[in-house]
């Protein structure tokens, strides 16, 4: 299988590595995946006081295509409000990184990791989460 | 120095220069089929190919007669396995093997299952090793056969196949061996290790692919098997088709090669693949070998990358070819099972890599390989969520994952 140029230039310049202070109230957290699955990643949004994006890191334990997911998702966050954020969807990034058919778990779980920085970050800032439990609840 | 830059010999090997030179008559003017009894087209595929078996047998201390052509080891073990448990039904209906055989041996015996055979899988020790108590506390007097690898393809590990020979002659059962990772890199005698059955196979051996050999001893005991293939009888009826005479000869010439060279490839590939692994275990930590330490195939290391997961460490230095026990990179989604088999948790078997070197690698090629894993599971550990964590003091084993 090779991999797209799209996965190889996330791979090779991948974009937002790195972490923020999750005690900081302004940051949402959201950590999914699990070693013994050979998948992990943390996703972390910053947003300014209009619950706008401003800025997203992430890291992620996994294959090309995971890197990849995560770090698309990161680029596409920023700038979002987070509402407009839950509206990303993983069969999005799978048209945009060209996702072959057995990759396809990689880009639901970026679109896991989103919403649960962003549940994380409601949690914290007190506003309840509806949107995130619907989103859940209609998977 | 050519890039990219092969380590993945056990997976496959690059045909030698010297045995594409011995086939290519065989593809030209020397055609004729060897079982073609009265032309010289025939006369001269039959000699090529009876020259053939002396070579292969001259390896591991057998008679040609005993050497059976086939399309390669799946088609050896499946013989062995098969045919050895149809002919003796009548003896018993027991089978003995291990858990981390090659699919080409455990799919046979889960057959078998299916057909009214009982099979035991022994367990391994964490460093891949069946024990010859294990096998002599398994046998029963129902047991036809047992099959255990003399070197593992995935860790390298060797079994002490000398001892479970001897335990196996003891009790008067048949022993069966898939040496596609050791012959002709470690010295293997069926009289001294007490081999009934073996399998091996081209294209490990800088030999083409499509080509194999089943040895089936024919003295104390004579073993008999019922052919996987009918149609014509060739092989003394154990395997029927017209031979890949292209392919035997090949398949021969390799064998020679490896018998002549063994004394001196064996020791520099160990040597090379040792300073691989010391290259590797200086500069990086929290590094783990997987299979034997001592007991392994001269060529093998099979090594996981903690808080790194493999295909991605893969794609960091793709200019070298190796290949992982990471669920990543299999077509079925699971890790290795070989490595599951060892106790290694699932996380460190989705971190391993296996590189395996041969005949045609340099040391320059080894000291490139060490700086570009190295570099590349630095740059990785710093995009991992695990390393992370770690680095801050968490015990990854205590925290409650998200997993979907």
């Amino acid at each position: 299988m090779a991999y797209s140029d799209r996965i190889i230039d996330h791979y090779e310049h991948p974009r937002n590595v790195g972490s923020f202070d999750k005690n900081a109230p302004n940051v949402g957290t959201g950590i999914v995946g699990a070693p013994e699955c050979g998948d992990v990643m943390k996703l972390q949004i910053r947003c300014d006081e209009n619950g706008r994006i401003v800025d997203a890191k992430f890291k992620t334990f996994g294959c090309g295509s995971a890197i990849a997911s995560s770090s698309l998702a990161t680029e596409w966050v920023k700038g979002k409000t987070v509402d407009e954020a839950l509206q990303i969807r993983n069969t999005d990034i799978v048209r945009e990184l060209a996702l072959p058919p057995v990759k396809i778990h990689c880009s639901v779980l970026a679109e896991d990791a989103i919403r649960a920085a962003i549940a994380d970050y409601k949690t914290k800032t007190g506003a309840d989460a509806p949107a995130a439990e619907t989103a859940s609840a209609a998977r | 120095m050519k890039l990219p830059i092969y380590l993945d010999n056990n997976a496959t090997t690059p045909v030698d220069p010297r045995v594409v030179d011995a086939m290519l008559p065989f593809f030209r003017d020397r055609f004729g089929n060897a079982a073609s009894r009265n032309h010289e087209f025939g006369w001269l595929a039959e000699e090529a190919v009876e020259a053939a078996r002396e070579q292969v047998a001259s390896v591991i201390n057998a008679s040609p007669k005993e050497i059976v052509w086939t399309s390669g080891a799946t088609e050896s073990n499946n013989i062995a396995i098969k045919g050895v448990a149809a002919m003796y039904r009548e003896k018993g209906d027991h089978v003995i093997t291990q858990v981390t055989e090659h699919k080409a041996v455990i799919d046979p015996c889960k057959y078998l299952e299916q057909n009214g055979f009982r099979v035991t899988f022994l367990p391994v020790d964490r460093n891949g090793r069946v024990s010859p108590d294990q096998v002599r506390e398994a046998l029963t007097d129902q047991t036809v056969l047992v099959t255990i690898m003399h070197g593992n393809n995935e860790i390298g590990t060797l079994q002490p196949v000398r001892e479970i020979g001897a335990v196996c002659k003891e009790r008067g059962v048949l022993f069966h061996t898939d040496c596609c990772q050791t012959f002709g890199k470690v010295p293997i005698d069926v009289e001294q290790m007490g081999i009934d059955l073996l399998s091996c196979s081209g294209h490990k051996i800088y030999g083409p692919k499509g080509v194999g050999v089943l040895y089936v001893r024919r003295k104390r005991p004579r073993v008999r098997c019922e052919p996987v293939l009918h149609g014509g009888g060739h092989e003394r009826g154990m395997r029927s088709g017209t031979l890949n005479v292209p392919g035997i000869v090949g398949m021969g010439k390799a064998a020679d090669i490896c018998r002549e060279s063994m004394a001196e490839e064996t020791p520099r590939l160990a040597a090379l693949r040792d300073r691989l692994k010391d290259g590797l275990f200086g500069q990086l930590d929290e590094i783990f070998l997987n299979g034997h330490p001592a007991e392994r195939t001269p060529n093998n290391l099979n090594i996981s990358f903690l808080y790194v997961e493999g295909e991605s460490l893969m794609m960091g230095f793709s200019d070298i070819a190796v290949s992982s026990g990471s669920a990543c990179t299999s077509a079925s989604l699971e890790p290795s099972y070989v490595l599951k088999a060892l106790g290694v948790g699932d996380d460190l078997a989705h971190s391993s890599i296996r590189f395996s070197l041969g005949r045609f690698t340099t040391q320059e090629e080894i000291d490139y390989t060490i700086e570009r894993v190295v570099t590349a599971v630095k740059r990785l550990r710093e995009m991992s969520p695990l390393y992370e964590m770690a680095q801050e003091g968490i015990d990854l084993s205590k925290v409650q994952w998200a997993a979907h």
